[in-house]
């Protein structure tokens, strides 16, 4: 292809964005904007995966039946947004293998918040109401995102994101309305899932490389700092229901700007645990390779049957 | 008239389910792949559904203030009636497979009879349970026969855990006095009579996988009488673990 007609080529796409029409896999697409894709929905894909398992840690000891399914259909609902982000990927013209494999090899990220341990059962209210809740504000303007696949997963997704909110925010009540004992243990989850929950709307606007370009292809609407504005105006008045507290000193009403203004944020643990020294980011991993590697075997022997079934076919039809 | 029998006639039918959820449950994030994962969630998500269903009603029928909580997480080792076949850990995908295709078809012919239950309600679980363990048959069959004829080593490794597993389902068919009363009653399923079919069903599907039916003289039982493995002490304690360490509450 000529350089004059590349240039057509991208004139036509951006004016399809600038249109607010979805790109399809068949479009042409610059090369950049088909690595970005795949890089921030194969992420996605792999936070989904990965965040089942803090959850998935608490299945065996969910506190009662009703808790037990509702943490099951949740952590099951995971793994089909995993599944689906994964197929979205896959038109983009990576194989879900390669992109098990970017995992593994610690090439491919994913959200941080799960390097954290759930050990108390209020930990899986906590993520349920601040980590899904970070999520769906993260993820709701990627409904309009350009790349039509993603932007359908995410109206998928979203909206199951906001039913798993309400049940963690449900937990929390809940032992929040409960016994002393209860209530503490909500107050302690609150205390260590607040600030990585702050911490995944991302760097701050000064440190974050991408922004600019994601605008423009709609994978972007905000800045991070007013995607974690907006979550923090959201989520404190919810903790104030609960009648517990937000773990930041500095946290208060500003009338002036109509926001709450809040503290610091450890921006080097932030970076710590992105860089792979976080609280569990060796187990998470070691757990998902083992995962990986154990159902080898598995998945040989459904492929040599599934090859064996095909040649049957092709004899009976000779 | 005395419920009792009843109600441990359901904790029979009921504790298999539970148990069998709860080593499911284990498994969720460890699948070899994510459709396998989710397949086995949901399965452990129905079975916990039908153990509800099942505990409310022998809430309902007890002359105790007792909930669906308290028989799950609250009874001793002794008094949890599921049979052995469901305790046995997750060693590899291939036990699984087997405990669930063992289990499943037994399941399966059980919730079919029990739809002629005289006790109604009975009848209503045993109505909406067999749709879905109609699937759970399907997927653990399909799982033997892909097993059995996929590779070498996966052929190996499901006739190891047939073999191993068949110990274990003779006791599928074995009757307690409860059983028994319930049977008189109109209300409980002779399983006994279950039997032939179940073993006729399973042979043909391992052969159709290319498998071999296991010949076996002897047979374990114990847990339909409260006495499990080995296994069960650790299960309870993490499915235990909340309700025994903050007693009362409410979650
Ligand atoms: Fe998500
Ligand atoms: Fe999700
Ligand atoms: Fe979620």
């Amino acid at each position: 292809m000529s350089e004059k007609e590349v240039k057509n080529l991208e004139e036509i796409f951006e004016a399809k964005i600038a249109r607010d029409e979805k790109i399809e896999p068949k479009d042409w697409m610059p090369e950049k904007y088909r690595k970005t894709h795949i890089r921030q929905m194969s992420q996605h894909a792999h936070s989904e995966i990965v965040g089942m398992l803090p959850e998935g840690n608490w299945i065996t000891r969910a506190p009662s039946l009703r808790r037990k399914v509702a943490l099951l259909a949740k952590v099951q609902d995971e793994a089909g947004h995993g599944l689906y982000l994964y197929s979205a990927t896959e038109t983009l013209g990576i194989s879900r293998d390669e992109m098990f494999e970017q995992l593994h090899s610690g090439k491919a990220k994913y959200s941080s918040i799960f390097n954290y341990p759930t050990i108390t059962w209020a930990d899986i209210g906590a993520i349920g109401w601040l980590v899904d809740g970070a999520a769906i504000i993260n993820q709701v303007p990627l409904c309009n995102t350009s790349f039509g696949p993603y932007a359908r997963a995410m109206v998928r997704v979203c909206k199951e994101e906001s039913f798993h909110q309400r049940q963690g925010y449900e937990i929390m009540l809940t032992l929040c309305n409960g016994t002393e004992e209860q209530k503490q243990m909500a107050q302690d989850a609150l205390n260590r899932w607040w600030w990585p929950s702050l911490m995944m709307l991302g760097p701050t606007d000064d440190a974050s490389t991408h922004t600019e370009q994601s605008m423009k292809w709609k994978l972007k609407r905000k800045t991070n700092d007013e995607l974690r504005q907006q979550f923090i105006d959201q989520t404190v008045p919810q903790a104030d229901i609960l009648g517990i507290t937000v773990p930041d000193e500095d946290l208060k009403w500003n009338e002036e700007t109509g926001h709450y203004d809040f503290g610091k944020i450890d921006w080097d643990e932030f970076w710590q645990v992105v860089k792979g020294h976080g609280p569990c980011n060796k187990e998470r991993m070691q757990t998902r390779v083992n995962a990986w590697e154990n159902g080898q075997w598995v998945r040989d022997a459904a492929m040599a049957h599934a090859d064996k079934q095909a040649d049957k076919k092709v004899k009976q039809a000779v | 008239m005395n419920k009792d029998f009843l109600i441990k006639y359901i904790y029979g039918i009921a504790d298999n389910a539970l148990i069998l959820g709860q080593r499911l449950g284990e498994l969720t994030g460890h699948g070899p792949t994510l459709e396998v994962d989710i397949a086995t969630t949901n399965i452990s998500l129905d079975l916990f559904g039908q153990v509800r269903s099942y505990f409310q009603y022998a809430a309902q029928l007890s002359e105790k203030e007792i909930t669906e909580d308290d028989i799950a997480f609250l009874r001793t080792e002794r008094e949890y009636l599921n049979v052995l076949l469901v305790e046995q850990p997750n060693r590899d995908f291939a036990f699984v497979i087997g405990r669930q295709f063992l289990f499943d078809h037994f399941h399966f012919l059980l919730l079919t009879e029990m739809q002629k239950s005289h006790d109604q309600t009975l009848v209503a679980i045993a109505k909406k349970s067999l749709k879905e363990v109609s699937y759970h048959k399907r997927f653990s069959s399909d799982w033997i026969k892909r097993l059995g004829d996929g590779t070498e080593e996966s052929k190996q490794k499901i006739q190891t855990a047939i073999d191993d597993l068949w110990r274990f389902t003779d006791e599928l068919f074995h009757l307690t006095e409860d059983d028994k009363k319930a049977v008189e009653e109109g209300i409980g399923v002779d399983v006994s009579k279950l039997k032939e079919t179940y073993y006729k069903n399973v042979a043909e599907i391992l052969e159709e996988a290319t498998l071999e039916v296991p010949e076996l003289k002897y047979f374990q039982e114990g847990g339909k009488k409260g006495i499990h493995s080995e296994h069960m002490g650790y299960l309870l304690t993490d499915m235990q673990y909340m309700q025994r360490t903050y007693p009362g509450m409410k979650w």
